[in-house]
């Protein structure tokens, strides 16, 4: 690993914790106000690719866990990561890495479409496979009971995939830094 | 005499081993665009100044000098190592200064900041402390021992950024336009600490007052040295130009 | 560091090594869910703040802060037990969860951020097999904290010359200015590392500095 790979990591780990400040902000026709720092996860995965999106995601959860409140709504300490939420936490690293490898598998031919696929994929499928079963082993409730519980934020999460997918086209655009691995020209 | 260097630091300078920097035939591409050509020369004075038009490859020049770019083509040799080779040493002998100081400060206090090169050196806990003191005492910081990076005025942020660099001790230090993100006031603070350092420099610059008393100045146009000299030919060689 | 839930007080919770603590705030962990008696989980929660607010001397604000996050998944749990198995169950998921989210609190509140910086770094020496370098850890962590305010302070100036041209609130369109800014401040902040002895292998002790100065 590239010591501008260890910038990167840095960066977006405090871009995470930066966007957590943002408050939440409310969406028509969705019940709860959406935060932004989901939004950070899932740009970590679209912009860096998989290894550093997970390794800054990571490094976020970290930082929170020495005990520094970055978390949305100044929430930080081993505390979060032993509630019966923490599933959803510890999905994030899975959920960049994920994103980052469908985004490095459609490069090439990166669009608005192949994003969201990504980030719908990474951002919410696998966020809520892990925190839902989570909840209910943690929590002793049914499986389906947790996921009740959670379908009031999946609406926000899906406005959170379009908008990181909007951005990562945007930056796709104008800073590229995802490096694909050289390959045979036959498969190029 | 603004700047003036007392002749005590003169003294003192005599006595640091000097380094000379040698370009042989290197040229320089990123992809499609070449940003430096044929270049062959050797710097070898105490003072060295770089002035040039944006894009004249002359930040790419600063970073040829300790290693942070390899040139495509051709060699570059710091008291004769090679930096293709030889990295590490060369990176030992010439520090670097860069632009913005918001990007050369990693660490999230002064001291522990001032600090970072040291420990990568494997220099000795007590000796590391020694250092910083006396680099954070010289540049005025060691009020800020504690002080988080980020709350420091620009001035202060670019001087640590020096400290950072020269707590390694280098026997020469590039600086890639240190002054222009700084007010006048930090400006000629930061000119009066180039010029009583003890080392040998590379200075490149927009500030064109920065260069009066420096041995030789270097005029970069399309990649390639224009004008090459005393700093007030060259300089007025460089104004009549671009006016 | 400055921005941490560490509560500075001199107490032997504080002295205890921070990795004595996190091996015990793992074994709680695992044990409290191998029990399911009200009384040994709700004893396990007294003893918990006894320690926190006893020996450790944490103000009790400072660990009910920690706590306060959780309080709404606890009270949706703790109805769900009463209308789907009976309030003793009920209870003992809460008061379990209360335990172990009060433990947490205390180690946070007792441990440097350093110190567990340092912890995190041990714990990550038998990776070095795959070539991870502990010390790196602790330096990504280290230049996390020192760019949360720099990424917060970029983000906002944005915002301001949004506001400039007339947009009225926060647009996440903003965002791809914000991360090309900051991607830029990557590259060089990576050329910063090198030039500053990142890269270097693993640190040769030299007994004495470079022999530069004569």
């Amino acid at each position: 690993m590239k010591s501008r790979d260890l910038a990167y990591i840095a960066l977006f780990a405090a871009i995470i914790a930066a966007l957590g400040l943002i408050p939440p902000v409310p969406v028509p026709g969705i019940p709860v106000p959406i935060t932004a720092q989901t939004l950070g996860v899932m740009l970590a995965g679209s912009v860096l690719g998989a290894r550093r999106g997970a390794l800054a995601v990571l490094t976020f959860l970290a930082v929170v866990a020495t005990g520094v409140p970055l978390l949305s709504g100044g929430r930080g300490g081993l505390a979060v990561f032993a509630g019966p939420s923490a599933g959803y936490l510890y999905g994030w690293t899975l959920a960049a890495f994920v994103i980052g490898v469908l985004t490095q598998l459609t490069w090439r031919r990166f669009n608005l479409a192949w994003a969201m696929v990504a980030n719908l994929v990474g951002g919410v499928g696998v966020i809520y496979a892990l925190g839902i079963p989570f909840t209910s082993v943690y929590g002793d409730v049914s499986l389906s009971a947790a996921a009740t519980g959670a379908l009031s934020f999946i609406p926000g999460d899906v406005v959170k995939a379009g908008i990181a997918s909007v951005v990562a086209v945007g930056v796709h655009k104008a800073y590229p830094v995802i490096e694909l691995p050289r390959r045979r020209p036959a498969a190029g | 005499m603004r700047w003036g260097r007392r002749s005590a630091d003169v003294a003192a300078a005599a006595d640091l081993p000097r380094t000379a920097i040698e370009l042989r035939d290197v040229a320089h591409d990123y992809g499609e665009r070449a940003v430096l050509r044929d270049l062959t020369l050797s710097l070898a004075e105490h003072r060295v100044g770089v002035v040039g038009a944006n894009g004249s490859g002359k930040s790419t020049f600063a970073r040829l000098l300790n290693g942070l770019v390899v040139p495509t083509a051709g060699t570059v040799r710091v008291d004769g190592l090679d930096t293709r080779t030889q990295l590490r040493e060369v990176r030992r002998r010439v520090g670097f200064v860069f632009q913005d100081p918001d990007a050369q400060i990693v660490h999230p206090t002064v001291a522990e900041d001032a600090e970072f090169g040291l420990t990568n050196l494997g220099i000795a806990p007590e000796e590391r402390a020694r250092r910083v003191d006396e680099v954070l005492t010289r540049y005025g910081l060691a009020g800020h021992r504690d002080h988080p990076a980020h709350l420091l005025s620009g001035g202060q942020k670019q001087l640590l950024a020096i400290a950072g660099v020269l707590v390694m001790e280098p026997r020469r230090v590039v600086f890639d336009e240190p002054t222009t993100l700084l007010d006048l006031t930090n400006t000629r603070r930061i000119a009066r600490v180039i010029d009583e350092l003890e080392q040998d420099v590379v200075v490149v610059t927009h500030h064109l007052d920065l260069l009066a008393g420096f041995d030789r100045v270097l005029v970069f146009e399309d990649g390639r040295v224009a004008a090459d000299g005393a700093p007030a030919e060259t300089v007025r060689w460089y104004v009549d130009r671009m006016s | 560091m400055t921005l941490s839930l560490y509560v500075p007080v001199a107490s032997p919770v504080h002295r205890t090594p921070a990795g004595l603590k996190l091996g015990l705030l793992a074994a709680l962990a695992v044990a409290l869910f191998l029990v399911d008696g009200l009384a040994v989980v709700g004893g396990t929660l007294a003893a918990v703040l006894l320690l926190g607010l006893g020996a450790a001397r944490l103000p009790w604000r400072s660990v009910l802060a920690q706590v306060r996050p959780v309080w709404p998944w606890l009270v949706l749990l703790f109805a769900f037990h009463l209308v789907v198995t009976d309030w003793h169950t009920g209870t003992v998921v809460v008061l379990r969860l209360l335990a172990l989210v009060a433990a947490a609190a205390v180690v946070t509140a007792t441990t440097r951020v350093t110190e567990l910086v340092a912890v995190v770094e041990w714990l990550a020496r038998p990776l070095t097999v795959f070539g991870v370098r502990p010390a790196r850890i602790g330096l990504v962590i280290a230049m996390t904290l020192r760019f949360v305010p720099l990424v917060a302070e970029r983000a906002q100036r944005i915002r301001d010359a949004q506001a400039a041209r007339g947009a009225e609130r926060f647009r996440f369109r903003s965002l791809v200015p914000l991360l090309v800014q900051v991607l830029r401040l990557a590259d060089t902040l990576g050329e910063a590392l090198d030039a500053r002895g990142a890269d270097a292998p693993v640190p040769v002790r030299r007994g004495r500095a470079g022999a530069s100065t004569s």
